[in-house]
């Protein structure tokens, strides 16, 4: 059967066909709806979120050495959470066939940096596959599982944004089902104790040549041959662009298997062709190697370094030619992403806004748009889980730097998980002086509303238990009274908290606790939440003076126009936050 | 071989371009044809500037539309529709919906948003502009303002007419919107 897929849909298909029967992740842009697909397919495969990608990795590779074929997946920047297990596991190598899905994310379009992971499958030294369509997307995934048994490695999918979220046809085929081997320690394998590690540091450089010989002439590796006085290495969404730019004006070598490299075959298409470009997004990998072979080609002199390409690019790089356009000389206006209207993140950097002389660490989720102007209320953002312990690092340099400066460090609820609890840990326990902010929204919001182990529910529907987060804190150290919940929608509640927190010279832990408007509601929400959605707010054009006080909220349901301001009516959530922050009453709560 | 179409739908983040996109992609590839489909998600969602580019043809590769290349644009916004101008094949259409969304920098009165976009746009390609809300909302509710462009779109690259487009949106729209949906469908068609 013909269908349309994205990307991660294709990858999701490929693993129920391909004998996964466990599966793990952390979402993270572009990855997430490969896991948020699995569950239809629960009764052949068992998936969950993990609190991060470490330990989403690492319950993949219980399943592998349990004889089980297992993946996980995650974002670019996941990796590097997950660099320590899956480094180590490239040298036990798997039982059951193992796959890590890892997507790049070129021109950054919902990321912190833009990593060319290709450069970490060959550190760690992970069989790495590359599709340039859905349909390989598909083939890749399914075949992957029966390759690392064969191969005895970890298998590295390597996707980008283009791939993941690109929809095309695939020819849909049938689950395979493998085997589950009777469990047998092997202890030589799985502990890695130096004298057991040394031995499989060389055998894994054997596994790499054994895979490299396989790579010479597997069928993830294509050559196409037109006319020979160009060819082309690429991979990836780059051959598509490639491809279109030059026809059947050049010839291809389609590398589907990028680690390790077919030097054979490379060497053997070189030889053939009187020009070679390598054509590839990012850092000049494949480029890097042609020329360590002592192969001549063309690559990142004419391509760009970073950014996406696209055929356009392509075209311009190697044939200088560009499309004729229409153009307008009136400028647009950037539309910059916003916390939503009726946001719960909303009232509380508003609140926090107002407070001055303070250092606010951030973290990563849709609370980081409170950096954004008018809020302007984040002031750092590196990685997940970091607020904590940021703000910990910069108060005590500051204090012994005889600086008075408070830090508040600002993070998720997702992201307390994820990393934000060992964060705030070696806060409390070297006497740090912080107040740490948890916008509990009770939902993973960022990447599109995912459970976590706060949110009571698993991925596949299962209820679940939840983290008690002020009675986690309370294990780690901090004081009962210095921990405080609040309504974040309730601005005197949020005031009230931070007069009490700031002054003090301890840890503190303020939740916010409201959810995210555009989550889906849990009865309990319902029940705990019983004004969700419930009502609307107006302006009362009578009493409103347009002093515009209630659009520094920065809530995209007001509409400000020189003449007035309207609250729209499709939008507006009755967080009541702009009523709130109204200083003629002119704004008045209706039920809708 | 058949040349590749391109169409590009733009617009702002919560208008619905996804789902217009869906139901074009499932119609073109029941007719035969090769389809390739690319959108951004992640940050956008939050109100901003959103792109669903649709590729069809005997063989398509690249999934991105480039600039000079979109046989139709539909901008689901104004502004949007200036914003990818420059995408738009000479000779091309631009399908724009009378209806603008202020992006936060106007509202916070940090920029204005440029005025007679329409007329403008008039000046330098071929435009059809109409307001698809009203005639949503005419039918009943304004959220069907997608599909209304959907069909301005399938008449204005043409050559789709055998297409059974009511029932791909039986096969992708809820039961209780599906009798809206093909009337808006049809409305914006008639156009
Ligand atoms: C290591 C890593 N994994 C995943 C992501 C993707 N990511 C960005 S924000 C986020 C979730 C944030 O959720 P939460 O902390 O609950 O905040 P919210 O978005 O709900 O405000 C995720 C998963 C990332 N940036 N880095
Ligand atoms: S208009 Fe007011 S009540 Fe409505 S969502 Fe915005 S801030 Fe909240
Ligand atoms: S998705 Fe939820 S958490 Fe994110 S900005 Fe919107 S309301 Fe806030
Ligand atoms: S804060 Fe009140 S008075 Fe001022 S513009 Fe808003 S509604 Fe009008």
């Amino acid at each position: 059967m013909k269908v349309i897929m994205s990307g991660n849909e294709a990858i999701a298909r490929g693993a129920y066909e391909g004998g996964a029967r466990f599966a793990s992740a952390y979402p993270g842009t572009p990855s997430t709806e490969i896991l948020e697909n699995m569950p239809q397919y629960g009764d052949s495969v068992y998936s969950e979120w993990a609190p991060n990608e470490k330990v989403a990795t690492e319950a993949a590779i219980g399943a592998s050495i349990a004889g089980v074929r297992s993946f996980c997946a995650m974002k670019h920047v996941g990796l590097n959470v997950a660099a320590d297990p899956i480094y180590t596991f490239a040298y036990t190598g798997v039982t059951g066939g193992f796959v890590i899905v890892v997507a790049d994310d070129p021109g950054q379009h919902s990321s912190q940096n833009e990593q060319d992971n290709r450069n970490q499958a060959k550190a760690a030294r992970l069989l790495m596959l590359e599709p340039s369509d859905s349909q390989e997307a598909h083939d890749y995934m399914k075949a992957a599982f029966e390759l690392s048994e064969k191969m005895d490695m970890p298998v590295m999918m390597h996707v980008t944004t283009r791939i993941c979220h690109s929809k095309s046809i695939v020819e849909l085929g049938d689950r395979v089902e493998a085997e589950v081997p009777d469990y047998e320690p092997k202890i030589k394998k799985y502990v890695t104790a130096p004298a057991n590690a040394k031995v499989l540091r060389a055998t894994l450089e054997e596994r790499v040549e054994k895979a490299r010989a396989f790579a010479n002439n597997c069928e993830f590796n294509k050559v196409e041959m037109h006319d020979t006085g160009i060819g082309v290495i690429t991979s990836g969404v780059s051959y598509q662009y490639a491809r279109e730019t030059f026809g059947e004006g050049a010839s291809y070598l389609k590398l589907g298997m990028t680690f390790p490299l077919p030097y054979d075959l490379i060497k053997d298409f070189a030889s053939k062709v009187d020009t070679l470009y390598i054509v590839e997004e990012m850092d000049p990998y494949l480029e890097e190697h042609v020329k360590m072979l002592g192969i001549d080609c063309i690559g990142k002199d004419k391509i760009p370094k970073y950014d996406e390409l696209n055929t356009d690019i392509v075209r311009k790089a190697f044939l200088g030619v560009e499309p004729e356009t229409y153009k307008s000389d009136v400028a647009t206006v950037v539309r910059p992403p916003a916390l939503c209207a009726g946001c719960p993140h909303r009232g509380f950097f508003y609140a926090l806004s107002k407070r001055k002389g303070i250092m606010i660490t951030g973290d990563i989720g849709c609370y980081t748009l409170g950096m954004a102007p008018p809020l302007g209320a984040i002031h750092t953002c590196i990685c997940m889980g970091a607020a904590p312990s940021q703000g910990h690092g910069a108060s005590i340099a500051m204090r012994n730097a005889g600086k008075s400066t408070k830090v508040v460090s600002v993070l998720g609820d997702s992201t307390f998980f994820h990393t934000g609890v060992p964060s705030l840990m070696g806060e409390v326990y070297n006497g740090g002086s912080n107040l740490t902010v948890v916008l509990d929204n009770r939902i993973t919001g960022m990447t599109g509303h995912q459970q976590n182990p706060g949110t009571g529910y698993t991925l596949m529907g299962k209820e679940a238990p939840e983290v008690d987060i002020p009675a986690l804190c309370k294990a780690i150290g901090l004081k009962d009274e210095n921990i405080i919940t609040v309504n974040p929608n309730d601005l005197a509640e949020v005031n009230a908290a931070l007069d009490k927190l700031l002054p003090k010279e301890e840890p503190c832990v303020l939740i916010t606790r409201w959810p995210c408007v555009l989550k889906k509601f849990s009865q309990q929400d319902i029940d705990e939440f019983p004004t969700l959605h419930k009502t609307q707010c107006v302006i009362d054009q009578d009493k409103c003076k347009n002093c515009k006080m209630c659009v520094k909220t920065g809530c995209p349901a007001l509409i400000s126009t020189k003449e007035k301001v309207v609250v729209d009516k499709t939008s507006c959530n009755g967080c009541t936050v702009c009523k709130q922050v109204c200083p003629f009453d002119a704004i008045e709560e209706v039920t809708r | 071989m058949s040349e590749v179409r391109n169409i590009l739908l733009v617009g702002v983040g919560g208008q619905g371009t996804i789902l217009a996109s869906k139901i074009l992609t499932s119609g073109l590839m029941k007719a035969g044809y090769d389809v390739k489909m690319s959108e951004i998600h992640g940050m956008s969602q939050r109100g901003g500037s959103v792109s669903t580019q649709v590729r069809y043809g005997d063989k398509v590769y690249s999934p991105i539309v480039g600039k000079g290349s979109a046989d139709v644009i539909v901008a689901f916004e104004e502004m949007e529709a200036l914003r990818w101008l420059d995408h738009l094949k000479i000779g091309g259409t631009m399908v724009i919906n009378d209806y603008q969304i202020q992006p936060v920098p106007v509202n916070l009165g940090a920029a204005e948003y440029p005025e007679g976009i329409i007329e403008h746009l008039k000046g330098i390609c071929d435009v059809h502009a109409f307001k698809a809300a009203d005639i949503a909302t005419d039918l009943g509710n304004p959220k069907a303002m997608n599909i209304v462009l959907l069909g301005a779109l399938v008449k204005s690259m043409g050559g789709l007419d055998d297409i059974d487009w009511d029932a791909e949106i039986e096969a992708n729209v809820k039961p209780k919107f599906v009798e809206l949906n093909k009337k808006a469908f049809h409305a914006g068609y008639d156009l």
